[in-house]
């Protein structure tokens, strides 16, 4: 963790040296999240609700996905762009560190200017808390913070598993964006909106209905009274185990061919 | 210190083929051809030596550092560094192994260099004050007091090359690891690289390892040499040894005023205009017996003995083994 913090110091004092760029992405990063949700305003201000989700209720949902999308991309950006470290070589140097090189990777990028789009969603977040006059208790919070932290969880998880098909590919794939761009996308609004089988792929497939449509009727007060809807997020948590499973075996296929 | 026994690696790789069509065909049906990367590869190395590993490109040098490095796992054969197998106890060997790839940098590229080596001594876990006599040391033999404040991205190379090396010491690895150290410097660098690599092998007892082209790094600093091609080791020995073996001719080059019409019994090298250079076998004929010949046809006015140079050997090793 100490270590992580030093990367941390040492890649925030990069980022700043070239200041301009910095706060121009940075602003950059809070305006193209913001016209979505712009576009969203406007799709209710003509129809109002969606099979029953009001502006406000899909305005949660939306800040969930995309502060938790946010942090995972500020925070776990080195395997979004792992295929560079591959095709650099600079894997071999993290393979003769002695450190994991989970560790590792996590420290060779952070995504600060991240923090525009995390902003940008704390702000609908906070919009949507305030017109939505709900009954918070501690529970509620501690939901809405797992909503956000299982996502973190996801979207890594995801990253990784693209980062591990790079062992077999060495190009990046933009494959994986279709879970990780489409799912953010998707997952904006409540996945009971859509059919059936784009519901069940992401939420037993790839589980961002366990941050998004189940724990949000716990939220809102749509489950009459049942708080085991409370505890989903953490269940959204174990996809992180298969795909660190699936890292390991890719490291060790990457240790037989050393390409 | 470092046993190596029978290890070898394949590698299989697929055949590309030209042509959009052949390409698509590849997607779908791969013909894969195996290759001997490494092919029952046996040696030891010492605590405290320099050991110069040369090789053509593709003959197997880099895979035999990714396996003694920890990074490549071999398909077969033994491996013993400082009592590890280091693809099997990876995070503990590496420890105590610097590598310097010449090509790659493992400094951070926008912050001072000093940030760099606070962070690698975090992640080697140096104690402090260890680390301060490790960066005292480093810092006056490579010189680096003025440049360890400035980014990386501003130094020159050979400045960059420096830090690499103090880079990979701070952590005081035992076995060094240096993947051509001297690429692209100009001379005065390199001859700072040499000097600091002869000094800190001598005064730590580090065992080195250096892969280069440069067969001037390896005279200047290896006192033995593992020659590799097509996966095989040809030659391991000293540098005499091997100066003994292949330097069977000298080159004398002769400048003369005039010349009388006599015949020469040496092989005529090359011939301009008042100069003539010659290839002496000195097994068949004494050096001072040559030079009488000489004299007698020409009239000399600069002489010259050299030895065939480390450079020239090697490329006719490589010629002798078909490598």
């Amino acid at each position: 963790m100490r270590l992580y913090l030093q990367y941390l110091k040492i890649l925030l004092k990069s980022a700043l040296q070239y200041r301009v760029s910095f706060i121009l992405l940075s602003i950059g990063q809070f305006f193209v999240p913001f016209s979505i949700f712009i576009s969203m305003y406007f799709l209710f201000q003509r129809f109002e609700q969606i099979k029953g989700w009001t502006l406000y209720e899909v305005a949660l949902c939306y800040a969930v996905i995309h502060i938790a999308f946010s942090l995972s991309e500020c925070f776990f950006r080195g395997f979004d762009s792992f295929s560079s470290l591959i095709i650099s070589g600079e894997f071999d140097r993290i393979l003769v560190r002695p450190r994991s090189a989970l560790i590792q990777i996590l420290g060779s990028r952070f995504e600060f200017t991240r923090i525009g789009r995390l902003f940008q969603s704390f702000i609908v977040l906070v919009y949507a808390v305030y017109h939505l006059n709900l009954d918070w208790n501690y529970l509620k919070i501690i939901t809405l913070t797992a909503m956000i932290l299982s996502g973190v969880v996801i979207f890594a998880g995801i990253f990784i598993l693209g980062a591990t098909l790079t062992f077999w590919t060495i190009e990046g794939l933009e494959v994986i964006n279709i879970l990780t761009d489409g799912g953010r996308e998707i997952s904006q609004y409540p996945l009971n909106i859509y059919p059936n089988w784009v519901k069940n792929f992401f939420t037993f497939v790839i589980p961002f209905g366990t941050i998004n449509y189940l724990p949000l009727l716990y939220v809102l007060d749509k489950t009459n009274k049942n708080n085991l809807y409370a505890f989903i997020p953490f269940i959204g948590m174990l996809f992180l185990i298969p795909c660190l499973l699936f890292w390991k075996l890719g490291i060790k296929h990457y240790k037989s061919t050393g390409s | 210190m470092i046993q190596l026994a029978n290890i070898c690696k394949n590698y299989q790789i697929y055949q590309k083929k030209q042509g959009v069509l052949q390409a698509f065909q590849s997607l779908i049906h791969r013909e894969y051809k195996i290759i001997n990367a490494l092919d029952d590869i046996t040696f030891n190395i010492n605590e405290g030596e320099i050991i110069g590993y040369i090789g053509p490109n593709g003959a197997g040098k880099s895979t035999t550092i990714k396996i003694m490095s920890g990074i490549l796992v071999p398909d077969s054969g033994t491996c013993n560094i400082l009592g590890f197998t280091p693809w099997k106890q990876r995070k503990e060997y590496v420890r105590h192994i610097g590598v310097v790839f010449g090509q790659r940098s493992q400094l951070w590229w926008d912050v001072p260099v000093l940030d760099s080596y606070y962070l690698l001594k975090d992640i080697y876990k140096v104690p402090l004050k260890q680390f301060k006599t490790n960066l005292d040391l480093l810092t006056t033999k490579l010189d680096l007091g003025d440049i360890l404040n400035t980014p990386v991205r501003q130094l020159s190379l050979g400045q960059k090359m420096r830090c690499e090396i103090a880079a990979a010491l701070l952590h005081d690895p035992k076995i060094l690891f240096l993947d051509e150290p001297t690429i692209g410097l100009d001379a005065i660098s390199k001859l700072k690289v040499r000097k600091f690599i002869k000094e800190i092998n001598h005064e730590k007892k580090l065992t080195i390892i250096l892969t280069t082209h440069d067969m001037n790094d390896i005279e200047a600093l290896a006192k033995r040499i593992i020659l590799i091609g097509k996966g095989k080791i040809l030659l391991d020995g000293s540098l005499p040894e091997l100066r003994q073996k292949f330097t069977a001719h000298k080159i004398i080059t002769i400048c003369y005023l005039t010349k009388k019409d006599c015949p020469i019994p040496y092989k005529i090298i090359a011939e301009t205009e008042n100069k003539v250079k010659l290839a002496i076998d000195v097994t068949k004929n004494s050096i001072s017996e040559v030079i009488n010949k000489l004299s007698n046809c020409y009239d000399i006015c600069d002489i010259s003995v050299d030895t065939r140079s480390i450079e020239e050997i090697i490329v006719d090793l490589y010629k002798e083994y078909q490598i």
